[in-house]
């Protein structure tokens, strides 16, 4: 992991959101405005963990 | 058995509530079974069960049988015996069902614990026997394990239409190597299980026509017998709705199925329903004229169930199997004085029509004989311990 000093990875990369309105995906970084670039809509939703989820089929 | 076996014979009243149930308009009578064997030693008569007298009276009648369906006469037996037989089919004949699901994406509208327990109510086409009951300690490999994939995604196409719009069970992929993520799912295959469903799709396509069942008296075919080539696993209905999705939502999924009893979960059942009724019995108390004021209603509001004699002018009781419409309707006339006087409606205590509805995993009368082993093992496992 990275130590102080170093930004983490999501802060160079961007994380990934999809709007709420038309479903594109947007890459935010820290101080961007929360809008979607496509049509301009203000909810976004965070993506989906990756990691794989078990559940009981009960 | 008893001394005085054959000998007396019941009054005929007695005999009435021995066999038969009378139906009431509110209630019925005489519900319960005369078991005990000195009941009617007063009058002479030995009640004991007796095992030479049940294997000379006891009859199987089988109406129909076809893939999923098969209705037989049980004649001749205790209640506790079709009683046990039908919770046995309910809650104790194994299958495969679907028991862990490994939800990798579900972008969809319906949450990842509902589509997982649907997908746990899908029957799956995998014989049971092929594989071992999964205990809670066990890892889960080839032996006791089937995988499943779902792997669907929703896309308008140029035509503007919509591609997989509707995930259905035909979409479920079975994969013959084992979980493709063994890191999360802990589930690893040694050698896999192409080997055990060898038969081809030709196979697995007679066996699901109806065709080849169209002689119920030809031995289950390969989706309910014990021997192979067993077609590839998969969902016995392939039209079953598990999700709708909308352009871009998508779901994947590794769907891991164990075999089990109902009496853990209702998945695991191999019926769709199993029941019994009793016989109806519709009997005249005494002689009806047909052209008399009773008579009249009863021909015209049960129609096919009486009929009048043309030589005599009496009323006839026909068989009351397949009135069952009508036989509620004779229920509501009994309320009446004038008709309860002249008819009863009856049902015969000993005599059962059991319906086995199958899920489609098995062959009812493959579902019947797993059950009879089952019933057979408990008596076995209890004169055991006696």
């Amino acid at each position: 992991m990275s130590g102080y000093g170093t930004m983490p990875a999501t802060v160079t990369m961007g994380v990934p959101y999809i709007c709420g309105q038309c479903g594109s995906e947007i890459s935010l970084k820290p101080g961007d405005i929360i809008q979607c670039r496509e049509c301009g809509y203000r909810i976004l939703y965070k993506k989906r963990t990756n990691k794989v989820v078990q559940f009981e089929a009960r | 058995m008893g001394k005085d076996k054959g000998k007396g014979k019941l009054p005929e009243h007695l005999e009435l509530r021995r066999d038969f149930v009378t139906c009431g308009d509110r209630l019925n009578f005489n519900v319960n079974t005369i078991t005990s064997a000195n009941t009617f030693n007063a009058m002479g008569v030995d009640n004991s069960w007796d095992f030479a007298a049940f294997k000379d009276s006891f009859q199987i009648v089988i109406n129909k049988m076809d893939r999923e369906v098969m209705e037989f006469d049980m004649i001749g037996c205790d209640p506790a015996i079709a009683n046990a037989l039908r919770r046995i089919l309910i809650a104790e004949v194994p299958t495969v069902a679907i028991e862990h699901v490994f939800m990798i994406n579900n972008t969809s509208i319906i949450q990842d614990e509902v589509l997982s327990h649907r997908l746990g109510l899908v029957p799956l086409l995998v014989p049971p026997h092929l594989l071992e009951p999964k205990l809670a300690e066990e890892a889960p490999g080839e032996k006791n394990t089937v995988v499943f994939k779902l792997d669907v995604t929703c896309r308008r196409k140029p035509d503007g239409s919509l591609e997989n719009d509707k995930v259905l069970t035909s979409q479920l992929e079975w994969l013959p190597g084992g979980s493709e993520l063994p890191e999360e799912t802990t589930c690893r295959f040694a050698a896999g299980q192409a080997h055990l469903f060898t038969a081809s799709a030709a196979d697995a396509a007679a066996a699901s026509t109806s065709a080849a069942f169209a002689a119920a008296a030809a031995p289950p075919s390969p989706l309910g017998s014990t021997s192979g080539p067993y077609p590839r696993p998969r969902a016995v209905h392939g039209d079953i709705l598990l999700a709708k999705l909308r352009p871009g939502q998508t779901l994947q999924l590794e769907a891991h199925a164990t075999k089990g009893t109902g009496k853990e979960h209702a998945k695991w059942s191999p019926v769709a329903t199993a029941w019994y009724r009793l016989q109806p019995v519709v009997a005249l108390l005494k002689e009806v004229r047909a052209d008399s004021e009773e008579g009249k209603v009863l021909l015209e509001t049960c129609p096919g169930l009486f009929s009048a004699d043309e030589a005599t002018g009496l009323l006839r009781a026909g068989n009351a199997r397949g009135h069952e419409m009508v036989l509620e309707r004779l229920r509501r006339l009994l309320e009446q004085e004038r008709f309860s006087s002249c008819v009863a409606y009856r049902k015969r205590k000993d005599h059962f029509i059991f319906t086995i509805e199958s899920s489609g995993v098995l062959h009812p009368a493959e579902l019947l004989a797993q059950a009879l082993d089952i019933l057979a093992d408990k008596a076995n496992n209890l004169r055991d311990k006696l």
